[in-house]
């Protein structure tokens, strides 16, 4: 055989194959390093906060109203808000950002009316959030006339997630392998009953996710809220959803003006008193632990759904 | 050759080989070139006489302009075996598919001609036709067995389901029936509620099998339905297939000249989106009339 440029000896093999090794050990280790380097300085963050905020940890930091002396002060008002902000925003958010990621994968037709949609639900996940914010206040605050509610921040906050929700939905949505919607449409199965027996069951994982990590966005945003006025100082509790006489249920919280935790945060880092600031990182240390706690239900959801469906 | 007097041949005293088409050496006339059937469709005393289950005439399918199927006419016999063979591309699951219209889900597709579905003479690329009433009465067995990730049970029943039955005891017997039906009883009685995605590959496509069988479709169709599966699975299948005749009208696509040899009564073999030959499938695999029959069948390209 005559030697072509192609033909190399065993040993030649063996030192460029241990070049390349080390190549693959080197990303290896530069790979953990920059995984390590994140994680070490979400750590530092966090150990920072609870530290600072050591003093203020207790019983009292979460059913106090805010109050003018730090030492007793509490964040009761804040995260009631926060939660109720939240609930708005998911019941808002979710069926809204469902069925338009339904709608565009299952239904639209291919043309350029669904493509100018697609391209613009996907840019909206990129405007800045203080925008949000500026249309909140004009055309829910005022022309509206929602006020300076926790309905007005919670369909603040739904529009600002309303993106990330329909993304994650169409993401999960189109995982389900077209086999088995073939599988059902050949059975005779309509279009709808093909989305609400299997699309949807088999996609409810990802959509979870996808809900549950736009709520952790949105739970940390404090310029849109800001920009439509939420109170910095409140030292009274929404009107109770529920009701001791007749009809049990009531909606009047959904007009109350409200905090939230940012907010809260925001308004003790900016004061002078050197003791606010450990209010401050005391209720950091807790709205984090409120994020990473919903992180950890989105990947308990996906690892569920993906233990019982894996294609 | 089955001991049963299969309906076709029992209707032979009428003409020689009914379903065999007219004259192999035939000039290209009217449909320009492509062999036809002697089968009168529009005959339907004729065609109940022959029992055929489905009439295609003149049928032409088109992707956008592309046009996929060039006047394909041939009749499907009852409870029969049909199977369609011919190289990658040829057509064959395109045609397929236009028997339960599942090309209605892709936008920019058009039939023309007909397939009349027999007794009740219903064009089932017809305008006016309901592709959803089609997939309701023809049955599909997908390439890749597609279960639900559900369980085996809901799996055979949806199709009961998707009918409105919704008395427990009439969903057990009949998807009872069903997967007897699709030799998977005994394997599954005790694991009905089971989810399908622990079944292996070639039960999963028994299970397939049964969802189709559940609600008595008059053709199933199997569109290469052994090709993810082994030797083992796909000799069950093969199997279950010849049993299955006795029920339903079979139409079947395959890449596999043995399994269409093995299973088939009637082949039709297709090639660049026209019907070149259709015959017996004795005669397809031992005397093919045509040239390009001969060629493909014998190895020489495909």
């Amino acid at each position: 055989m005559s030697a072509s440029a192609a033909t190399v000896t065993p040993e030649q093999l063996r030192s460029g194959l241990t070049r390349r090794k080390l190549l693959d050990q080197i990303f290896v280790v530069a790979g953990l390093a920059v995984m390590l380097g994140c994680l070490a300085i979400l750590a530092v963050l966090f150990i920072d906060l609870v530290r600072d905020g050591a003093p203020r940890f207790g019983w009292d930091f979460l059913t106090n109203f805010a109050s003018r002396r730090a030492e007793k002060a509490g964040i009761l008002a804040a995260w009631v808000g926060t939660s109720l902000i939240m609930l708005v925003t998911a019941v808002c958010a979710v069926p809204v950002g469902v069925m338009a990621a339904i709608y565009l994968e299952e239904y639209a037709p291919k043309n350029w009316f669904t493509a100018v949609v697609e391209i613009n639900v996907t840019n909206l996940a990129g405007v800045p959030s203080i925008v949000y914010g500026l249309l909140a206040l004009g055309l829910l605050v005022h022309q509206l006339e929602l006020g300076q509610s926790i309905l007005a921040a919670g369909l603040t906050l739904a529009l600002l997630i309303l993106p990330i929700v329909i993304v994650a939905t169409r993401e999960s949505i189109r995982s389900v392998p077209n086999a088995i919607r073939e599988a059902a449409y050949g059975l005779g199965a309509t279009r709808w009953e093909v989305t609400k027996d299997h699309v949807l069951p088999y996609s409810t994982g990802g959509i979870l996710t996808g809900m549950i990590l736009g709520l952790s966005r949105a739970i940390g945003e404090t310029a849109p809220i800001i920009t439509i006025g939420a109170l910095s100082f409140i030292a009274f509790l929404p009107d109770p959803p529920i009701k001791s006489e007749f009809p049990f249920v009531s909606f009047q919280w959904l007009h109350d003006p409200f905090t939230a935790m940012p907010i809260q945060m925001f308004n003790w880092v900016s004061r002078p008193d050197q003791a606010f600031q450990s209010n401050a990182a005391a209720a950091g240390a807790i709205l984090l632990c409120m994020t990473l706690a919903m992180n950890g239900v989105a990947i308990f959801i996906r690892y569920r759904f993906r233990k019982k469906i894996n294609w | 050759m089955t001991e049963a007097p299969s309906a076709v041949r029992g209707a032979r005293p009428v003409q020689e080989s009914p379903l065999s088409h007219e004259s192999p050496a035939r000039p290209s006339s009217t449909s320009g070139g492509t062999p036809r059937i002697s089968v009168a469709v529009d005959d339907t005393r004729q065609v109940r006489a022959l029992n055929v289950k489905a009439a295609v005439d003149n049928l032409n399918f088109y992707y956008g302009t592309h046009r996929a199927l060039k006047n394909l006419t041939i009749p499907i016999a009852d409870k029969q075996v049909t199977a369609l063979i011919g190289p990658s591309g040829c057509g064959k699951s395109t045609f397929l598919r236009c028997f339960n219209r599942m090309h209605d889900l892709q936008p920019n597709t058009r039939y023309e001609g007909s397939i009349t579905l027999h007794p009740d003479n219903l064009n089932l690329v017809g305008p006016g036709v309901d592709p959803i009433e089609v997939r309701m009465r023809i049955g599909m067995v997908f390439q890749k067995p597609n279960p639900f990730p559900k369980s085996i049970f809901e799996n055979v029943a949806y199709g009961l389901r998707l009918r409105g039955i919704r008395n427990r005891a009439t969903l057990a017997e009949e998807v009872e029936k069903a997967l007897r039906g699709a030799a998977l009883w005994d394997e599954a009685k005790d694991r009905l509620q089971d989810s399908a995605l622990a079944l292996s590959g070639g039960q999963m496509q028994r299970l397939c099998i049964a969802r189709a069988l559940a609600t008595t479709p008059e053709i199933l169709l199997f569109d290469e339905p052994t090709s993810a599966l082994d030797p083992i699975a796909t000799a069950k299948i093969e199997e279950l297939i010849s049993t299955l005749r006795d029920q339903v009208t079979v139409l079947i696509v395959t890449h596999n000249m043995q399994q269409a040899a093995r299973v088939s009564d009637y082949t039709a073999f297709m090639y660049l989106g026209e019907l070149i030959e259709f015959d017996e499938a004795a005669k397809i695999f031992t005397n093919p009339s045509k040239k390009a029959t001969e060629d493909y069948i014998t190895g020489r390209y495909g």
